[in-house]
């Protein structure tokens, strides 16, 4: 029932967008609804949305040129505040049980599942068809719930017992990296973003995620479900903008833990490997990873942004 | 009554007579060559530097430079021993090349320990008590994972990566040779090694293990040089895997140098470890793993506890017990059994260790050095040393040493010894001491290093996965972990 | 002076360190003139031993004289420290040694159980010393130790002590019934806080006796307590310790952790009735390149 009246409630939105691009852009929609409230889209930092410190802008259009946002281009302070945030957030997020981040992270998919069409119709707006945005969105609930599940088994299948020749017990466990800066894959816009994002955080690190350049519109609004999710503000942090201007500063800042990048533009592959070197922080890359299909989720993805900590006490006889 | 503050008097009229091994049946060549394909060859340079005995700083053989044209050899010969056999072999076989190895050192661990502290310096007590089993073990664990790949990585079916490229330090050479050679092997890789240029002979000596055992000629080969040879095996474009142990500081040369490249890369760094006592830990055994964590193997050892916070309520029994322990260390000839700090593996590192020294007088902090005589005899010696009044902004504190300096400092709650503890750019190790068993938990769980030794320090093991977090290096060596960086998945 | 900084009670002990510690130190290599000097010393630190029902005059006479006379074909040897009797063979030792500085100890207090009365127990030590013994035995009261009574059996052996006098006070802990590292390092501060001259590990009656780790428990105690207050305490390791070999790595322990003021029988002993002969084997081995056999050496 819910969920009815949310999809008849988005509507306008969709309708409007297509009337406008059919009347061209001068004539005023002629229509018995009101002006639809154009939203404007901020960036997500510390469980806040504040615009960039920067005052910039990029436009993002539909296909036919008509503009849908002026996005906040951020900037290397708005990165700043990101990992700032970030790091703030570390410690309590890492230290919240399994279980609990599960939790959290199933009520992102609960919060998503409710604002299905506000999804479908941004992606849309940016291009996707609708079947395709559709699917798109319907795999990231699932993607969510599927990573929901692993946050209180990846520990079981990824440490060891390790039976050590002397009187001492000893075992391994995972533990996050940290900072995880992301640059997002341009597309699958949601999915990708969930994809690359979502097993960092199931494992207990904080993320500074650049999104989409393509799809940033979607990214945010992500970043309104994920501030009613329980999410704790500064666990996941958003921004908008250019890789190749922010690079330097994703890959170079010293309070980085690791760094994730979903695309195959050598140039960035060697800039973020080469810079990273400077604290050296982790460097992941998925150059080719289809995130659409079964090969964009597994525990391996989670596993890429933990530590393995070995630990060894005295055993008497 | 005796004066209560006094030192306890080690020194005996009781002392111990010389009791050196036995190194009557270690035979040295004159000069050892490159080992590629199988077989020991000239480097194409014709030059050869000398490795020397850091106990006396005379020579002990001549060892061939390799080039980046051996290199490239040795990467051709690892290339072809990859295609045509070593990746055809049924994991099975892989695995009965790899334990023959490792029984094979066993026989002969008494050569390799005396071998090894010869040319590294290091007592031999520890290459024939810790080293030489340990490479062993190191070879027996991993051989017995070459087919059974598929259960340590479920649903990944993994594979091996080609050429594995290899660069060892040489705190721990043989062991560090076996850290690298035995998991690259069981996982299908071959492997061009390159061993520190102060210590090559028993990487050499291992060579002609791998004849004796009748692998495949190319699986392993063995480059010996300085720095230009393992630079020119970083940036040899056909290795798929740079397996590296040495400082931060090579360690992002090698990082950069690798950026963009299809080489997987795992590094093993330094460190700056604390080794945390608390009021209520067991105190003389505590003592026992401060003594451990940082004068073992002459304190070059990337995760020594180099750094020593104890609880302001037990600092001083700690200190006045721990400068009683110093003064019974003995420190010498490593050949002879009872020394427990042998030389400085070289005049380099001696030299480095001495700055370190000047430094932290000049610092502020109050030097302690035990009375024990060092032979005056052309050899690298340093004494144990302490420095007591240690902040966390000297330069002591901060970097690695990696000789037989700690640096003390105190701390009163268990979130300030966190505190101090995590404030560092390194993350390899940390110890912990306390009789409380959620403390321990308390304290592994905060503390960010890859390898945390709760009331005990310094210990390894094939089975138990070793590596740094933050700037101590990425990637972990033994256990089922150790396999990960050897395989694509 | 201020020594308030020393004063940790009794510090939890790791059992595994320990044995580590212990391991280490008993691998040192001990040759040549090293070894000679160490068999000599740790003859010097028997207390030749005989505690058994069967005991006769006899039987202690015998004991006595091979105390004075370990092998008289190797000239220049010293005798061993005291021989260690029941209390009513102290007075026949006691003639038996007369013109040596060899010691007689005895066993008291209800030994080896400790299970009678106070007052017997003090009878028992009062009628040993009226004998002429130098150095008292005791046995410490482990069924209360082990039930947490802790401050009757410090009461106790304060008891002892007192009802001494001049005669030098032994506690043995018997450490096999303590059972554990901590127990042994609690009761050896009990012990040397009531005023032991030594603390002892065994009876002897009990396995396991003596053993590196609790001798070394033990050791550190004396080095704390010698921090703490400035006073030597003796050590005695009892029971187990039959070879050469195993006396010297007890020597090294002691070298190593208390250091050279400990290493006289003064403040260091050995409770055993086998090990001198082995000793004695090892000293004539190293004088004549040969290895023995027990057939050229007297039992006792």
């Amino acid at each position: 029932m819910a969920k009815k009246t949310l999809k008849t409630a988005a509507k306008p939105l969709t309708k409007t967008s297509n009337k406008t691009a059919e009347n061209g852009h001068q004539e005023a929609p002629h229509t018995e609804t009101a002006l639809a409230v154009q939203k404007t889209y901020k960036l997500y930092i510390g469980g806040k949305f504040p615009r960039t410190e920067s005052g910039r802008f990029f436009k993002v259009n539909d296909p036919d040129g008509k503009l849908v946002a002026n996005m906040c281009r951020a900037s290397r302070k708005d990165f700043r505040n990101a990992v700032v945030a970030a790091r703030k957030a570390f410690g309590g997020w890492a230290g919240r049980t399994a279980y609990n981040r599960g939790q959290i992270i199933y009520r992102i998919a609960e919060m998503l599942e409710g604002r299905r069409a506000q999804f479908e119709a941004e992606l849309v707006q940016l291009g996707s068809d609708p079947k395709s945005a559709a699917q798109e969105v319907q795999a990231a609930i699932d993607r969510l719930i599927y990573y929901a599940g692993w946050a209180d088994k990846y520990q079981q299948v990824f440490s060891s017992v390790n039976p050590v020749a002397s009187s001492h017990f000893n075992f391994s466990v995972q533990e996050p990296t940290g900072v995880v800066a992301v640059f997002a894959p341009e597309e699958p816009g949601l999915l990708g973003l969930v994809s690359s994002i979502i097993p960092a955080i199931t494992g207990g690190n904080t993320v500074v995620v650049l999104a989409s350049e393509k799809f940033p519109t979607c990214a945010i609004t992500f970043g309104e479900v994920l501030q009613v999710s329980d999410v704790p503000g500064g666990v996941v942090n958003l921004l908008t903008g250019h890789q190749k201007e922010l690079l330097s500063h994703f890959s170079t800042h010293m309070d980085v833990n690791a760094m994730i990048y979903c695309g195959n533009d050598p140039q960035i592959s060697i800039t973020l490997q080469t810079s990273s070197a400077d604290n050296l922080k982790r460097t992941v890359l998925y150059p080719d990873t289809d995130w659409m299909t079964a090969s964009g989720a597994s525990p391996y993805f989670i596993l890429d942004t933990q530590e393995t900590k070995t630990t060894w006490h005295p055993v008497g006889k | 009554m005796p004066a209560i503050s006094g030192k306890m008097e080690f020194d005996t009229a009781w002392s111990y007579a010389p009791a050196p091994e036995n190194a009557d049946h270690i035979v040295l060549k004159k000069r050892y060559e490159l080992f590629i394909t199988g077989k020991f060859v000239k480097p194409q340079s014709g030059k050869y530097f000398e490795t020397l005995n850091p106990a006396t700083g005379k020579p002990l053989a001549k060892v061939a430079e390799g080039s980046e044209a051996d290199i490239d050899k040795a990467v051709k010969a690892a290339r072809k021993a990859y295609t045509n056999h070593w990746s055809k072999l049924p994991a099975k076989e892989r695995g009965k090349y790899i334990f023959r190895l490792a029984r094979m050192i066993q026989e002969r661990a008494r050569e390799f320990a005396v071998i090894e502290s010869l040319d590294g310096g290091k007592a031999i007590r520890e290459s024939k008590g810790v080293d030489i089993p340990l490479a062993a073990a190191h070879f027996f664990y991993y051989a017995g994972w070459a087919d059974k790949l598929n259960y340590a990585f479920p649903n990944t079916n993994p594979s091996s990566l080609g050429v594995a490229g290899q660069i060892i330090p040489w705190n721990f050479p043989l062991l560090m040779a076996a850290w690298k050679l035995a998991p690259a092997l069981a996982t299908g890789n071959t492997v061009v090694l390159k061993p520190a240029e102060t210590t090559p002979l028993t990487a050499m000596k291992l060579a002609e293990l791998i004849q004796d055992c009748d692998f495949p000629p190319g699986v392993v080969n063995i480059v010996t040089g300085a720095g230009a040879t393992g630079a020119a095996l970083v940036n040899h474009p056909d290795v798929d895997k740079i397996a590296f142990t040495g400082s931060t500081e090579v360690g992002k040369l090698i990082r950069r140098a690798t950026a963009g490249t299809q080489k997987k890369i795992t590094l093993e760094l330094g460190g700056k470890a604390a080794n945390i006592i608390f009021e209520d830990a067991p105190l003389d055994q505590a003592v026992e793993g401060i003594i451990n964590g940082i004068y073992f193997n002459q304190g070059h050892v990337c995760c020594a506890g180099s750094r020593l916070l104890v609880q302001e309520s037990v600092k001083e029994v700690i200190i006045r017990k721990l400068k009683d322990r110093m003064e019974t260390l003995i420190v010498g000839d490593p050949l002879d059994k009872n020394t427990d700090i042998g030389a400085i593996n070289s005049q380099q590192q001696l030299a480095t260790i001495e700055a370190y020294l000047k430094l932290g007088q000049a610092e502020g902090a109050e030097m302690f050095q035990s009375s024990c005589p060092v032979p005056q005899n052309g050899g690298y010696w340093v004494r144990p040393t302490l420095f007591l009044n240690a902040s966390q902004s000297h330069r002591i504190v901060q970097e690695e040493i990696f000789g037989p300096v700690l640096a003390v400092q105190s701390f009163r709650t268990v979130d300030e010894a966190v505190k101090k503890a995590n404030n560092t750019h390194y993350g390899l190790s940390a110890g912990v001491w306390t009789d409380k068993g959620s403390k321990i938990f308390q304290m592994t769980q905060k503390m960010r290093a890859g390898v945390i030794w709760a009331n005990t320090y310094n210990k390894f093991d094939p089975t138990a996965p070793f590596g740094g977090y933050k700037e101590s290096g990425f990637g972990r060596e033994g256990g089922l972990h150790g396999l990960m960086p050897y395989l694509k998945m | 002076m201020d020594n308030s900084s020393y004063n940790i009670p009794y510090p939890s002990i790791d059992q595994v360190g320990v044995a580590e510690r212990a391991a280490r130190l008993m691998s040192r290599s001990i040759k040549k003139e090293a070894k000679i000097f160490a068999l000599k010393l740790a003859l010097n630190m028997v207390d030749l031993t005989t505690l058994a029902g069967d005991d006769t005059p006899g039987k202690v006479r015998q004991l006595c004289y091979k105390a004075a006379h370990l092998h008289d074909a190797l000239p220049g040897l010293p005798h061993v420290a005291a021989v260690c009797v029941y209390p009513n063979f102290v007075r026949i030792a006691k003639e038996a040694v007369k013109g040596t500085d060899i010691q007689v100890a005895s066993v008291a207090t209800a030994f080896p159980s400790g299970h009678s009365s106070r007052q017997v127990k003090i009878d028992d030590v009062k009628y040993a010393v009226d004998e002429g013994a130098d150095e008292v035995d005791m046995v410490i009261s482990r069924g209360r130790f082990l039930q947490g009574h802790y401050d009757f059996v410090q009461e106790e052996i304060a008891a002892v002590k007192e009802a001494c006098g001049h005669a030098h006070l032994k506690v043995i802990l018997e450490t096999g019934e303590l059972v554990t590292l901590d127990n042994i390092r609690l009761a050896s501060d009990l012990a040397m806080d009531a005023g032991a001259d030594f603390i002892k590990t065994s009876t002897g009656k009990i396995q396991p006796a003596s053993t590196p780790s609790f001798t070394l428990v033990m050791l550190e105690a004396i080095r704390d307590y010698y921090y703490r207050t400035g006073r030597m305490v003796g050590m005695k390791p009892a029971g187990g310790i039959r070879t050469a070999k195993q006396a010297i790595q007890y020597l090294v322990l002691v070298r190593e952790t208390l250091g050279e003021p400990w290493l006289s029988n003064k403040y260091f002993r050995f409770g055993a009735s086998s090990l001198a002969n082995d000793i004695l084997m090892q000293l004539v081995k190293q004088e004549t390149g040969v290895y023995q056999s027990l057939d050229y050496f007297s039992n006792d």
